[in-house]
């Protein structure tokens, strides 16, 4: 039944992690995440193999103070939040948007931030505002999303950001030096956009591995045989095994659009505090578009629930099914920190897939 | 972090409510169509496959790689070796 | 509900709240719109009961509510929603349905138009599955957006002698089969869902399954265990399965039925097409020597052309659900957490 490729693979791996010392990759996109606990791949790898999540689940690395202030935004009258599905259960200080909406806000689930202008465009009696969280793929769309905006002359569409850059978290890690990671499997999708040679700060600055991947078994079996190969050659060197879909130069035209709406901006992390120019936020022709201007209201200070360990899962210091609270107070279905919430988050993904796909399980009774 | 699908363009047209040109177009996964903005992919035409996320083409792929991208879903057995992968060295940086 | 003052609107082209009054409007509903459509000889006489004979068989009773965003979605509608779902709760008992009941709780607002299309769907099941609708209520309620329906239907079915059902019958060795593709009632909901603006060809499957449970019996084959997945998916009741049984289900995930389409649209929504609903599928448990049987008498059925052993129960601790994937790896599946949104990023 197994596809004879996988297997193949699977004994590449094998042979070429032989002999080699226990090796840490960090997988840095919340969709490599999930899609090696879905597709059961990460109970294929050899045991000298650890895997660490990344700091790649926009949901997750939003800071607390963010999603208050969603919350806060969504109970103000004639106000419409319009924001992708993950960030409607995320729990902030006073409550999750979601719970904003059972109150009577009108939060709405969109597709794309194109369907949020339509929405201001038809209600100019309501000040329609965008949750806009992400890395390099999506943040084109909300530049696009404030172009549109412009050209329909609208003045009731805002954008709520928490933008981030995936480059500047990698090397902030690095430079704080505290997890081991022996090279990154880096997002496909970002790198559609920025391209292979964003990495190159990580190659040169820290001699770390990069191996760029697609999101199928396949694609994610040869991401990671291509880090063993280069841990063994001791080289650090930026491959792209996902030319399909990524390109030399990335996509130069969805980075001129970003450019043009947003500017790099130091930005703040759950947990990993302000690390500079790590975000992207509204230049100044764009202010008015600026949600946290326009409803005058200020990021609060970031904070973890108590006993909550996302801050240290997203940054791979803490295994999820570490943290006391895991699979015990903290479930999807009563999440207590976002890591649960997120379908890419790593909590939610280790609860839902199981911890490593194998029957060494998360369910409580089997903790520890 | 995101999650994008290869689909292929079945028409290119012009947003009949928007003001700014940007061409849309109608993305086919296999019998689920959604409507995909352009913007980033300027040179996509009906036919061509593109990769699209939250709503937007992001890249525009050849029809052998996005079917190649959809294959593991199909379960055909075939060989290959790994090939030897491009070193594609530093020259220039985001921005 | 909404306390806001909402204009009256025209009586003949939309329901107001003097058709819930219980005076000559409501008389009219009932005779002009529902008796039309749905009327029998226990509904006709419009008592306050519907009278039957007691037969000596063992009987089921079931009920269920309905609601749907939007009411008239690819492939059904929330009549057909409400009366298969029924059904299919007795079905899965061993029951073959005698009377139903209907009870309608409407929107101000809504147009006759669409509320005359739902009974006629309701009236277009209860023939496919030849059951009566034999009594029903109607209210209505204040006007909120003017697109509101609500239906509970309850209802009563005699167990065939044959029947011997209950997951504490489950044993080590015996084996899981599904009737057809999975995924397809939620994924076409999903898609036309406000906000998502999507198009598919992907049809709910939602359809009375009495039939096809009664070619499963006749087969001869042991059944132990039915149940309909309907929200919570494949995923939801093998978890039930597993946890009721104290056994381990291992699931081969190359054979569950998908079809290229669902698998597709799950994947663009980010969805595990393992929790996404279905409406028109049965999850069979039954001694391996008893499988073809199964599925023989599926496969002759039009509603489980595409029935398949998806895996088998197996006595391991802790008991969980493991899936082997398509790559050949394993994961554990577990029961979805309330409402699955679509990942987007």
């Amino acid at each position: 039944m197994i596809p004879n490729r996988i297997q193949d693979l699977v004994q590449t791996l094998n042979r070429v992690c032989d002999s080699l010392a226990p090796m840490a990759f960090m997988e840095v996109c919340g969709t490599h995440t999930v899609s090696f606990q879905r597709s059961g791949v990460k109970s294929l790898l050899p045991d000298n193999i650890r895997l660490i999540s990344g700091p790649g689940c926009p949901v997750c690395v939003s800071p607390q103070g963010y999603i208050d202030a969603a919350c806060e935004i969504a109970s103000y009258p004639a106000t419409t939040i319009c924001t992708y599905g993950d960030m409607l259960r995320v729990p902030g200080r006073h409550g999750s948007l979601l719970q904003k909406r059972a109150d009577g806000a009108d939060v709405r689930v969109v597709y794309s931030p194109i369907d949020a202008v339509r929405l201001a465009d038809e209600h100019p009696e309501r000040a329609v505002v965008f949750i806009a969280v992400g890395f390099e793929t999506t943040v084109g769309g909300h530049a696009a999303a404030v172009l549109e905006a412009q050209d329909r002359g609208l003045d009731n569409f805002f954008l709520l950001t928490s933008q981030k850059l995936v480059v500047p978290a990698m090397m902030a890690l690095l430079a704080e030096g505290e997890v081991c990671i022996d090279g990154f499997l880096c997002p496909g999708h970002v790198s559609v956009i920025i391209g292979p040679n964003a990495y190159v700060p990580v190659v040169q600055t820290h001699r770390k591995p990069c191996v760029i991947a697609g999101f199928e078994p396949e694609q994610m079996l040869r991401g990671i045989i291509q880090l063993v190969r280069q841990v063994a050659q001791h080289a650090a060197r930026i491959e792209n095994i996902y030319p399909v879909a990524v390109r030399r130069e990335g996509n130069p035209v969805a980075v001129r659009i970003i450019n043009e709406v947003f500017e790099p901006a130091d930005s703040e992390w759950r947990a990993m505090g302000t690390i500079p120019v790590s975000g992207l936020s509204l230049r100044t022709e764009y202010q008015q578009f600026d949600a946290l201007e326009r409803f005058d209201v200020d990021l609060g200070p970031d904070y973890d629930a108590p006993g909550c360990c996302c801050g240290q899962v997203l940054q791979g210091k803490v295994e999820p099914r570490d943290c006391p609270l895991f699979a015990i107070e903290c479930s999807p279905s009563n999440p207590i920190g976002p890591c649960m919430v997120g379908s890419e988050g790593s909590c939610a993904a280790a609860f839902k897939y199981g911890h490593d796909g194998t029957r060494r399980a998360c369910i409580s009774s089997d903790r520890r | 972090m995101c999650l994008a699908v290869p689909g292929k363009l079945i028409d290119v047209k012009r947003s009949p409510d928007s003001t700014s040109n940007i061409a849309t177009g109608t993305v086919d996964f296999q019998g689920t169509r959604v409507d995909a903005n352009l913007i980033f992919t300027p040179e996509a035409k009906e036919g061509d496959w593109v990769l699209v996320h939250a709503g937007f083409a992001i890249q525009q792929i050849s029809e052998t790689e996005a079917i190649e991208t959809w294959r593991y879903l199909d379960v055909g057995e075939f060989k290959e070796e790994l090939p030897e992968f491009e070193d594609t060295r530093p020259t220039g940086e985001w921005r | 509900m909404s306390t806001s003052i909402a204009p009256r609107v025209d009586t003949s082209e939309a329901i107001s709240i003097a058709h819930g009054g219980g005076g000559e409007m409501m008389r009219r509903l009932i005779d002009e719109h529902i008796i039309p459509r749905l009327g029998n000889r226990f509904l006709n006489p419009l008592d306050d009961s519907a009278v039957f004979n007691p037969t000596n068989k063992r009987t089921a009773f079931t009920t269920d509510a309905f609601v749907v965003q939007p009411l008239e979605f690819p492939g059904g509608d929330i009549g057909r929603l409400a009366l298969c779902g029924t059904i299919n709760d007795l079905a899965v008992m061993g029951a073959t349905p005698i009377a139903l009941s209907l009870a309608i709780v409407v929107e101000e607002g809504l147009s006759f138009t669409l509320f005359d299309r739902i009974l006629d769907s309701v009236a277009e099941t209860a023939a496919e599955a030849n059951v009566v609708v034999a009594t029903g209520d109607t209210k209505v309620i204040e006007r909120q957006n003017g697109d509101g329906l609500i239906i509970t239907t309850a209802g009563i079915g005699e167990i065939r002698d044959d029947a011997n059902l209950g997951q504490s019958r489950i044993d080590e060795g015996d084996v899981v089969i599904v009737t057809g593709r999975i995924a397809e009632h939620g994924l076409a909901v999903l898609s036309v869902r406000e906000g998502l603006s999507f198009q598919t060809q992907i049809v709910s499957d939602v359809a009375p399954l009495g039939g096809l449970v009664a070619s499963i019996f006749d087969s001869g084959a042991d059944v132990k265990f039915m149940r309909d997945p309907t929200r919570g998916g494949l995923a939801g009741v093998l978890a039930d399965a597993c946890e009721a049984s104290n056994l381990s289900i291992e699931v081969e995930e190359s054979s569950i039925p998908l079809s290229p389409s669902a698998r597709h649209t799950a994947e663009v929504f980010g969805l595990d097409p393992l929790t996404v609903a279905n409406e028109g599928k049965i999850v069979v448990v039954c001694p391996v020597d008893d499988a073809d049987r199964v599925l023989q008498a599926c496969r002759t059925h039009r509603l489980g052309h595409h029935a398949a052993l998806i895996g088998q129960f197996k006595k391991e601790e802790p008991s969980l659900v493991e899936l082997i994937t398509e790559a050949g790896g394993r994961r554990i599946v577990q029961r979805p957490y309330g409402e699955e949104l679509p990942r987007i990023c």
